[in-house]
């Protein structure tokens, strides 16, 4: 029972308890929002922690499960059909902007996503006959599976934390699956991964559908809690919040993710309480994290807890070696 | 006819704009190989600055022209303030320069949100150059064409700096080889912070020049970084030419998109791309990085 089994096993419970201790409905849609978030910052962990392929354009894929489902609903499609569809259609555009980005890698993969993230942002804001423009997609009602409406903050919350959880367990048993062995060595030594036998192109191309799926998932589950869609939700500071997220938490861990989407939509809810800047503090915490804890927060405290434990343990060595030499002559 | 020619020429005029703007963004990836995320937070702040100087700070007001030269001055300083404290940290370390420079755009709009307020500024066009030139039935604003001939000004004094003298061959072999660079004696450290200033001054001049035809207001950052990441990736990195055709090209289709498919101009952009990725990744002009 290692240390970060018993604390996943505590987050796990705290989180399947939480709207009995959690006081207040604003409480739990704010939960309901870390944890839609936590399911996107894992997604584009997939490919930003494990295949080593920053994608600045990923908020636009989230943009276009949101406004499929958004506009299939306006349209009169039931709940199940839009939810399908929207997903069919997102990782169909996950498909044509992995093609197109995957040309590259390293810096030019960063550029090409963020220049196609912008493209879909412009098609959002500029497509006003399908998108709305600014105005955006309204929707009405949310879906009921099983017949239990998802209505109230706390169903809606059970509702998340199901996906959540399914979500977690799908990326954990994708990392130690082969494959996801395969892909992190993609990220480490290509050639030597080519010259071994595998298709390093295909290996990401199957990351990156992986990455948009679990972004999409999102995405719908954030048009259903806002309950509107805007092109807002496609610019490249939602794609810049989510790639901090990952960056902040620690890339290429499970938890990372989780910690930075609870940090990053806590720091925002509570800033924006009293504070219009907000982007001037996300930039701010950009630029000092990448200067003074580069590795994230999971790793970086994980570093600093074992530094602290190795310390302590030298210390009672060190208590405890001269009365053991002592009795020697 | 006239519509087709004034849509040409506004073409141009954006293409020439969008040329100051990504010369330097392509010099710097090129050299550097810093993708600078705050591109277009620096044409936006130039244009700011620009707009601020024009209308009158502190019963100041100064000329178009000196305003335009002295916001370009104020951004290329900015600019070797930033590389010189925090991108000079980071060497070789791309995931941490992108995202400091992205933060480092996000501040910038900020602030520049805090200091001027979310209505757009509007630029008068400097004196003597409000008029039209008429041929017949056409008529060409004179400011437009005036941005063109000063595109093509600084397109061939660059292409003079890069090809005629020593500091151009040390920025070419920078460029080609960086660590070659160095060891035959080229500070190659100290050629960073000048492109770098060099690419943000251009930059902020290319916003308030754009001033008068664009405006300025909030977002116009985001509006125009993608516009040069789009030449960058169609004429290929650190090369002049490359961007200048890429600017030409990528203005045409803009202007011209906008005009026929409104709705949708900003995608009509991403189709050349889509095509020189599949045929050439390297961009038209770029070389083959080894």
């Amino acid at each position: 029972m290692s240390v970060r089994n018993i604390a996943l096993g505590i987050l796990f419970l705290a989180l399947a308890s939480l709207p009995y201790w959690m006081d207040g409905i604003f409480y739990i849609n704010v939960s309901s929002q870390i944890l839609f978030y936590a399911i996107f910052a894992l997604g584009l962990n997939v490919l930003v922690g494990y295949a080593g392929l920053v994608s600045l354009g990923h908020a636009g894929l989230f943009g276009v499960a949101s406004y499929a489902t958004g506009f299939l609903l306006a349209e009169g499609f039931g709940h199940t059909e839009a939810i399908l569809v929207a997903l069919v259609i997102g990782v169909a555009s996950t498909a044509v902007f992995a093609a197109l980005s995957l040309r590259t890698t390293g810096i030019g993969f960063i550029m090409i996503t963020l220049a196609l993230g912008q493209i879909l942002w412009g098609l959002a804001y500029r497509w006003i006959s399908l998108t709305g423009g600014d105005n955006g997609i309204n929707l009405h009602g949310r879906p009921a599976p099983f017949g239990i409406s998802l209505q109230s903050p706390t169903a809606f919350y059970y509702a998340t934390f199901v996906v959540f959880v399914v979500s977690v367990v799908a990326v954990a048993i994708f990392v130690r699956s082969p494959f996801g062995a395969a892909l992190m060595g993609t990220r480490d030594q290509p050639r030597r991964m080519n010259a071994l036998g595998y298709h390093v192109w295909m290996i990401r191309f199957i990351a990156c559908l992986l990455s948009g799926l679990l972004t999409c998932v999102a995405g719908i589950l954030f048009v259903y809690y806002t309950q509107f869609i805007s092109p807002q939700a496609l610019a490249l500071t939602s794609s810049a919040e989510v790639l901090l997220m990952v960056i902040s938490g620690g890339p290429a861990t499970l938890l990372g993710p989780i910690v930075g989407a609870v940090l990053v939509v806590v720091v925002k809810n509570v800033v924006s309480g009293f504070l219009e800047r907000w982007n001037l503090l996300l930039g701010a915490i950009f630029v000092a994290i990448v200067i003074l804890m580069p590795e994230g927060l999971v790793p970086g405290t994980a570093r600093l807890w074992r530094a602290a434990w190795q310390r302590m343990r030298r210390r009672a060595d060190a208590a405890g070696t001269p009365g053991d030499a002592e009795p020697k002559p | 006819m006239t519509f087709w020619l004034v849509l040409t020429v506004n073409s141009i005029t954006f293409g020439g704009l969008l040329f100051l703007l990504s010369a330097g963004f392509s010099l710097i990836f090129g050299l550097m190989r810093i993708p600078n995320l705050t591109h277009g937070s620096l044409f936006m702040l130039g244009a700011y600055l620009g707009a601020t100087l024009t209308i009158g700070l502190l019963y100041v007001t100064v000329n178009f022209w000196l305003a335009a030269i002295l916001s370009g001055l104020m951004v290329a300083a900015f600019g070797a303030l930033t590389e010189r404290l925090l991108l000079r940290r980071l060497p070789g370390d791309q995931l941490a320069q992108v995202l400091v420079t992205l933060g480092i755009s996000f501040m910038i709009a900020d602030v520049c949100l805090m200091l001027w307020g979310g209505d757009p500024l509007n630029v008068e066009t400097p004196a003597g150059l409000g008029g039209f030139l008429r041929f017949g039935a056409l008529a060409l604003p004179l400011y437009r064409l005036a941005v063109i001939v000063i595109a093509m000004i600084f397109a061939i004094a660059l292409w003079m700096l890069l090809d005629r003298t020593r500091l151009g061959a040390m920025i070419r072999a920078g460029v080609d080889d960086p660590d070659m660079a160095r060891v035959v004696g080229i500070r190659v450290s100290q050629l960073f912070t000048i492109v770098f200033a060099l690419g943000a001054g251009l930059a902020g001049f290319a916003g308030i020049i754009g001033g008068p035809i664009l405006s300025v207001y909030p977002g116009l950052d985001q509006d125009m970084l993608p516009l040069a990441l789009v030449v960058v990736i169609l004429g290929g990195t650190g090369s002049l030419l490359g961007s200048f055709v890429g600017s030409i090209i990528v203005g045409f289709i803009y202007n011209f998109g906008q005009a026929l498919l409104p709705e949708l101009a900003y995608f009509v952009l991403f189709l050349p791309m889509l095509l020189v990725l599949i045929l050439r990744p390297q961009g038209l002009f770029g070389r083959q990085v080894p």
